[in-house]
């Protein structure tokens, strides 16, 4: 048990090593710092001085340590592009991302367990039919295309709902959110069904398949023959236990959502984290990269960690060691 | 390597013979795929013969062509079936050169990551020990992100390190950005195939008239191991025409001199609000097409090639 927590954490460690090393040879390898600071005239004399004074002469792996040691702290040093702190960028940006991925995970989950557990029931029917042939279109098509073909039918043609950023937000405290005003969400619909597509119809059809297996078993068969109501037989028992993989799955697609934001955020020109990369992406703006990486990397390494426990805590089976690995 | 050479016509008579035309010809889904996906194809692949238009011929383009709607609405012409965009570009010839780069990106991305994975993961079951342990380690980490945000980092980091690059080196750094993100997967199922082929007869036999560990794998285990990864390509030039067109779109992906589908769709977008709406909408239906057929393809070899459904 402890070894196996153990392992998992020291493969998380170097997971995010990687992506620090990754994010550091960025700054290695894209322009040179001293250059862009001092510019042209600069004496060779002033161009030691700063590069001492950024530590740029010492060795490599203190270079990297250093790095490692400022971006624990939260620091990845100035934009580019904009020439401001990145952490504040980043921290300005963060609300819209999770505010936008938490309506689409919320949206994803209240309508795709509800529709999965009916084609389930209703299997053969016309409409669960239906419902199987759309999420197989939600499955296949690009996120940008659902959100491009959403503007046009609600924004450009009914005009019912604005199709760019975020409206009308309330501050509370560093916390911009736009979920307190009628504004906010108005513009939060488009984008967060634009996000939730893909989640959605993964979902609706991860129910349906784990709810037709459940259904066949033999404790379902005894609960029927104890003469409890379908109601009872279905939702008490049935979808409790489809209910684990669907836990995981969602926990394991939170990634899935923050890297979709990033289409859906600039189709929509939402001004969150997703959209700030695309920008530094396009104007090779080292810093903010590399903030995203790191970022996105821990959260996805601290996401993973955790189903990975839950499910260790979950499911007796794993805790049998397994056979070392042979020479 | 005789037999090779001489049975090329008994070859495709087996194959007219055998259990995967026969499942082909009563598939009706993966018949009427088969023929939009080899339209596509056709398309892209003659779109200079087939095209009405050349969309890079600066002289062809007349500014007082742009915006024309398809020719069945008011102020369409039969000259642009399908409309022009705001150059007056013709978007039904746009469309099929686009097609092609798009196919192009996509085959040849699946093709790279396809000998990527299958070497790496026939080396991974063959060798076992701690190669085996290293190359699942690394893929362990590849498969916990979004291979979106691979091929975006990749893609980034390529920009950065090569500012001014040309067409062809923008294309190679787009291909090897996806190839990175999908390689995975076949190396993945070639290594699980791969350690049950091991320790067969035929291998051990192999071994004990020593013949060289290299040439067992590629002559004698590889043969057995690619059923599955065929399947997997074929969904997977699928995906990676998807990647490769959100890309274009995020504008991040094909050089803008020679726009694919997505670069079409992204620059339809800009216009979304001037009510041209078919600048965006037939790119897009073009995309969905492609992978939507190339989807159901894949899942009928899929079906027809796993003996336990038949």
């Amino acid at each position: 048990m402890l070894a196996f927590i153990l392992r998992r954490l020291a493969q998380a460690l170097m997971v995010m090593l990687s992506v620090a090393f990754i994010a550091f040879m960025l700054f290695q390898y894209v322009g040179d710092p001293v250059a862009s600071m001092l510019g042209q005239d600069a004496t060779a004399e002033q161009r030691e001085a700063l590069r001492a004074e950024l530590g740029l002469d010492k060795p490599f792996p203190l270079q990297f340590a250093h790095f490692v040691g400022n971006a624990l702290q939260g620091d990845f040093g100035l934009s580019l592009r904009q020439g401001r702190k990145v952490s504040t960028l980043i921290a300005e940006r963060l609300p819209a991302t999770l505010e936008l991925s938490l309506a689409a995970a919320v949206i994803a989950l209240l309508v795709g367990i509800p529709l999965g557990v009916y084609a389930a029931l209703k299997r053969g029917t016309f409409s669960s039919q239906v419902a199987m042939t759309a999420s197989l279109l939600g499955v296949s098509l690009p996120t940008f295309l659902i959100g491009i073909l959403l503007i046009l039918l609600f924004s450009v043609q009914l005009k019912w709902l604005p199709s760019f950023g975020r409206g009308d937000t309330v501050a509370l405290g560093a916390w911009s959110t736009g979920l307190l005003t009628v504004d906010g969400w108005k513009h939060l619909v488009l984008p967060a069904i634009t996000l939730s597509v893909f989640q959605l119809a993964l979902i609706l059809r991860l129910v349906r398949a784990e709810m037709l297996e459940v259904l066949r078993t033999d404790y379902i068969k005894f609960a029927r023959a104890r003469g409890l109501p379908d109601r009872a037989v279905y939702f008490g028992h049935a979808l409790k236990n489809t209910l684990v993989p669907v836990i995981t799955i969602t926990g394991l697609q939170l990634g899935a959502l923050i890297a979709f934001a990033i289409i859906t955020e600039t189709v929509f020109q939402w001004p969150g984290m997703g959209f700030l990369f695309i920008q530094a992406v396009q104007f090779a703006d080292v810093p903010v990269m590399a903030a995203y990486l790191c970022l996105v990397a821990l959260i996805f390494v601290i996401v993973n960690l955790a189903v990975d426990l839950l499910y260790f805590a979950v499911d007796p089976r794993l805790r049998i060691e397994k056979p070392a690995g042979g020479h | 390597m005789s037999t090779t050479t001489a049975a090329a016509p008994g070859a495709l008579a087996r194959f007219l013979d055998g259990d995967v035309w026969h499942s082909f010809k009563n598939s009706p889904m993966a018949i009427v795929a088969a023929l939009i996906a080899l339209l596509c194809v056709f398309c892209a692949l003659f779109a200079p013969w087939v095209a009405p238009h050349n969309p890079f011929d600066m002289t062809s383009i007349d500014l007082n062509d742009a915006r024309r709607p398809p020719a069945w609405m008011d102020g369409g012409s039969a000259k642009f079936l399908l409309g022009t965009d705001d150059q007056g570009r013709d978007i039904l010839s746009a469309i099929m050169y686009g097609a092609r780069i798009s196919l192009f990106v996509g085959v040849a991305s699946v093709l790279v990551s396809m000998v990527v994975g299958v070497a790496l993961g026939l080396l991974s079951g063959f060798a076992g020990g701690r190669t085996d342990a290293l190359i699942m380690r690394v893929c362990d980490v590849m498969l916990s992100f979004p291979p979106l945000l691979v091929a975006l980092l990749i893609d980034g980091v390529g920009r950065a390190m090569f500012p001014n690059a040309d067409e062809t080196l923008a294309f190679g750094v787009l291909i090897v950005a996806i190839s990175l993100t999908g390689w995975v997967q076949y190396a993945r199922t070639v290594r699980g195939s791969t350690m049950v082929e091991r320790n067969r007869e035929y291998v051990q036999a192999a071994r004990v008239i020593g013949v060289a560990p290299l040439r067992i794998m590629f002559r004698h285990v590889l043969p057995n191991v690619m059923g599955p990864v065929l399947v997997l390509a074929t969904i997977h030039v699928a995906a990676a025409i998807l990647t490769e067109a959100t890309l274009s779109f995020l504008g991040v992906g094909v050089p803008p001199t020679s726009p694919s589908l997505g670069t079409l769709i992204r620059i339809g977008n800009d216009v979304l609000f001037s009510g041209e709406w078919w600048i965006t909408i037939f790119p897009g239906l073009m995309l969905i097409l492609i992978a939507l057929s190339v989807n159901l393809l894949g899942d009928w070899l899929r079906d027809a090639l796993n003996p336990r459904l038949r």
